[in-house]
């Protein structure tokens, strides 16, 4: 029986790479080399989250109909009971009460784009608090930018189909947002909604976009990421016998091949968990979209939660000088470009050239394959840390009315709390977490140079006690000693030894200035030369040199004072 | 020597002590949550007993014929029962402290006391009597009808199903989960601290019960599982990233600590 099966998977195979050539790939793909870490599966759940939001989509796409024709609700749910309401938010709630396991779908479809968008967000934030988008990674930096940028959209357009009060508000939100751009700005909003908000196209373009265009994008740009990272190869965390020019791992098959396949269920299980536990966007509690009603706790979901913070976080008036600008009959509104377009602007900016940026720092145009640990890049980490906190604040103001609500705080105070923290916080983090990744460091080189402390205690013959230090081994010493040690370069002399003045000073001196922001307060890797002398000083059981000299002078003295009752016994 | 120590205390003096808080306070919440009976009928001797009631516990602050104090408390000459079982009824009067808003907290007085209070307001002028059982029996209004007038006029201060919200300089509209009928149908008709007056001109009768039936029928629960406070997107931000994303990086570590 079984031979029998084996033979017919063997000529199906057969069958197949003869006509393909599949073969190959497969071979190659089976064999390809990866380290093994569990922060390089973070990507992974946002790979899966993705695929559960496919398999749930299509189960919800069956049900849904996309469309703003107005129907009176004749179904199941007592509050809705002929209540005026779209085809669209008539259908969703057809979907959750009367279509079996139908809301368990929605909620299954609605948890796992969350947990898609944080999950892209973690991996982005291992990504860059290791290095990972050095050379020759920053093109796939940017793909995976595109596809964190890509995920909000594709969150944003879902949230708004079911056509309730709580995303209408958010859409309304986004319509008041594009038209705060200058000039531009009314004319999109027109195309968007096809006349004035909220017009009568919108949700059947959006659900065009929502089931085609973003998920088609991201498929896309998905296998663009695989494919580079394939082509890469995958980083790898310092270690010993790790080099830039080399990759230590298994081999896809068998083991990763089983993991991984086996997390997919994990993750899906997980998601699915939550959504069999816990109610994700109630729309019969927000009722059908009305432009009028807005109701307390409005939020988009978590991802754009930042924009509608910092549109809080923005005052009016600004020192009794109103932010809102009429010119020549055209309104400019500071107020809302300033929070919503400008900061997520520079933000998102910063976010996708970031590699650039250090590249321009560090001035290094070699391949990097082994990662940074966080303490070894104290000025990128503190970055990172700023970055994290300033889109946290933002966050936390955009749920400024449920925090005051929670804690019986002053919405007000809250508010004002979270003006000067934008500041404040973000410079105040970055420090810190500079100066603790340098205390590490340091600690580091202390270990490297002394080895462990064991607790044991040796006195020595001359009466010297000693704690016994053990040094590291190689593997130890591998992590700490490893490391790029990148000094700040100074701008050429502006003019060359002929007197004539070199061209892109500027831009020299930006970056000399830029790389000495990064690497001028830096901890040096041990030098085998300072190993090598610390290693014979420390030899784990000798006495010090003070100890040996001062019992040599102890010595000395005793001699000196026998002589001298030796003399006077003499005498 | 030890005679000054000794005379200080007991050694069983903090035991006794959290005894004797222990004691108190079950006494205190026998007392609370001992109030039942529900008196309908008013007489010349409840508003007797609600004067003696008002001037020994209200008229610090609203004054002894309560007319009220400038910047103290207001005049409570015309405001009704209504207004009374709605402020005693709740616990929010009397008021423990000054500050934003008068939460509620445990009712201080029995549903007795608290009707002879109010017969004694309501007889100091005109205002708005206590509602009949009929009129905020929530089976009797219309849940769609309460949905569409609960999120035009007050979604927006008490949230989309009545969980709560904040407004400005730590005042609340608290939560109506929890409230009766007749205090939800009350706060309309007297419009108690920062709410404004829902009277039967802007929200009649009838519309008052469909609120209320709306608001009762949120109270089976929600259809999708646990509601997390109902209080939306950020509760299940804040869950997806604590428990979703929490849960995940705990597998990814437990996978891969079961490693080469």
């Amino acid at each position: 029986m079984g031979a029998k099966i084996n033979k017919a998977a063997a000529g199906t195979a057969n069958y197949v790479d003869e006509r393909t050539g599949v073969g190959a790939l497969v071979k190659f793909l089976s064999r390809k080399l990866f380290p093994d870490h569990w922060s390089f599966m973070l990507g992974e759940v946002a790979l899966y989250s993705f695929v559960v939001l496919l398999l749930s989509g299509v189960f919800i796409t069956a049900y849904f109909e996309p469309s703003m024709t107005f129907v009176t609700y004749d179904g199941p749910l007592e509050t809705m009971q002929g209540v005026e309401m779209s085809k669209a938010f008539e259908s969703t709630l057809h979907m959750s009460f009367e279509v079996p396991g139908g809301l368990l779908m929605r909620q299954i479809h609605h948890w796992a784009a969350l947990m898609f968008t944080a999950a892209i967000v973690i991996h982005m934030a291992r990504v860059f608090f290791t290095g990972a988008f050095r050379k020759p990674r920053e093109i796939n930096w940017l793909v995976g930018f595109t596809l964190m940028i890509l995920s909000l959209a594709a969150g944003f357009t879902g949230y708004s189909l079911p056509d309730d009060v709580l995303s209408g508000n958010g859409l309304r939100i986004i319509d008041g947002v594009v038209k705060s751009i200058p000039i531009l700005g009314s004319y999109i909003s027109y195309w968007l909604f096809g006349g004035e908000f909220p017009g009568e196209i919108l949700i059947p373009r959006l659900f065009t976009a929502h089931i085609l265009l973003v998920p088609g994008l991201i498929l896309a740009l998905v296998a663009l990421h695989l494919f580079l990272v394939f082509l890469h190869k995958h980083t790898q965390y310092p270690g010993g016998g790790r080099t830039h020019k080399n990759v230590v791992g298994l081999p896809l098959f068998p083991v990763y091949t089983a993991k991984a396949g086996g997390f997919f269920f994990v993750v899906f299980g997980i998601i699915a968990i939550l959504a069999a536990l816990f109610t994700i966007n109630p729309v019969w509690n927000y009722g059908p979209y009305d432009p009028s009603p807005v109701s307390a706790g409005t939020q988009p979901d978590w991802y754009i939660l930042f924009v509608d913070g910092a549109l809080r976080l923005m005052p009016g008036w600004l020192g009794g000088f109103p932010l809102e600008w009429e010119i020549a009959g055209y309104t400019l509104s500071w107020n809302i470009l300033v929070p919503a377009v400008i900061v997520p602007g520079i933000f998102f900016g910063i976010l996708a050239l970031y590699p650039w940026i250090e590249a321009w720092a560090t001035g290094d145009r070699g391949e990097k394959h082994v990662l940074d640990r966080p303490r070894n890049a104290p000025t990128r980490t503190g970055i990172g840390v700023a970055l994290i906190s300033f889109y946290m604040i933002l966050a936390l103001e955009g749920s400024n009315d449920i925090i005051a609500n929670l804690f019986h705080l002053s919405l007000n105070d809250l508010t004002w709390t979270f003006r000067i923290a934008i500041f404040v916080v973000p410079p105040l983090l970055f420090w810190i977490t500079k100066r603790i990744a340098l205390g590490l460091q340091r600690k580091d080189r202390e270990l490297v140079l002394h080895g462990h402390e064991t607790g044991r205690i040796v006195r020595h013959e001359h009466g010297e006690y000693i704690e016994v230090h053990e040094p590291l081994d190689e593997q130890e010493l591998w992590l700490r000693v490893n490391y790029d040690n990148i000094t700040p370069f100074e701008a050429p002399e502006e003019f060359n030894e002929n007197g004539v003045r070199r061209g892109g000073m500027r831009w020299k001196r930006f970056k000399a200035r830029l790389s000495r922001f990064y690497f001028e307060d830096r901890v040096e890797p041990v030098t085998p030369a300072e190993y090598a002398e610390a290693q014979h000083h420390h030899a784990s059981y000798a006495a010090s040199d003070e100890g040996l000299a001062e019992a040599e002078e102890n010595a000395d003295a005793d001699k000196a004072l026998d002589e001298g009752f030796a003399q006077l016994k003499k005498d | 020597m030890h005679a000054l120590a000794n005379k200080r205390y007991h050694k069983a003096a903090p035991l006794l002590l959290v005894l004797a808080l222990l004691a108190l306070l079950t006494g205190l919440g026998a007392v609370a949550t001992s109030q039942s009976a529900e008196a309908t009928t008013v007489s010349a001797s409840d508003i007797e007993d609600g004067q003696k009631l008002f001037a020994s516990n209200c008229a610090t602050c609203h004054g002894i014929d309560a007319q009220g104090q400038d910047g103290v408390a207001p005049s409570l000459v015309g405001v009704g029962a209504a207004s009374v079982d709605f402020q005693v009824g709740t616990g929010r009067m009397p008021m423990q402290a000054s500050g934003p808003q008068a939460p509620a907290k445990p009712v201080q007085f029995t549903q007795e006391e608290i009707s002879q209070l109010a017969a004694y307001v309501a007889s100091l002028g005109a205002g708005p009597a206590i509602p009949t059982a009929e009129q905020v029996d929530p089976e009797l209004g219309n849940a769609a009808e309460g949905m569409e007038l609960f999120r035009t006029n007050c979604a927006m201060c008490h949230g989309s199903i009545g969980g709560g919200g904040a407004l400005t300089q730590g005042k609340f509209a608290p939560s109506l989960m929890e409230t009766t009928p007749t205090h939800i149908y009350e706060a309309m008709l007297t419009g108690p601290q920062s709410m404004p007056v829902f009277n039967n001109a802007n929200i009649d009768e009838e519309g008052k019960r469909d609120i209320i039936a709306y608001l009762v029928a949120q109270r089976d629960g929600s259809p999708g599982g646990l509601s997390l406070g109902a209080i939306g997107p950020v509760a299940e931000g804040f869950w997806a990233w604590i428990v979703g994303i929490g849960l995940l990086i705990g597998s990814t570590i437990w996978i891969g600590a079961r490693s080469s």
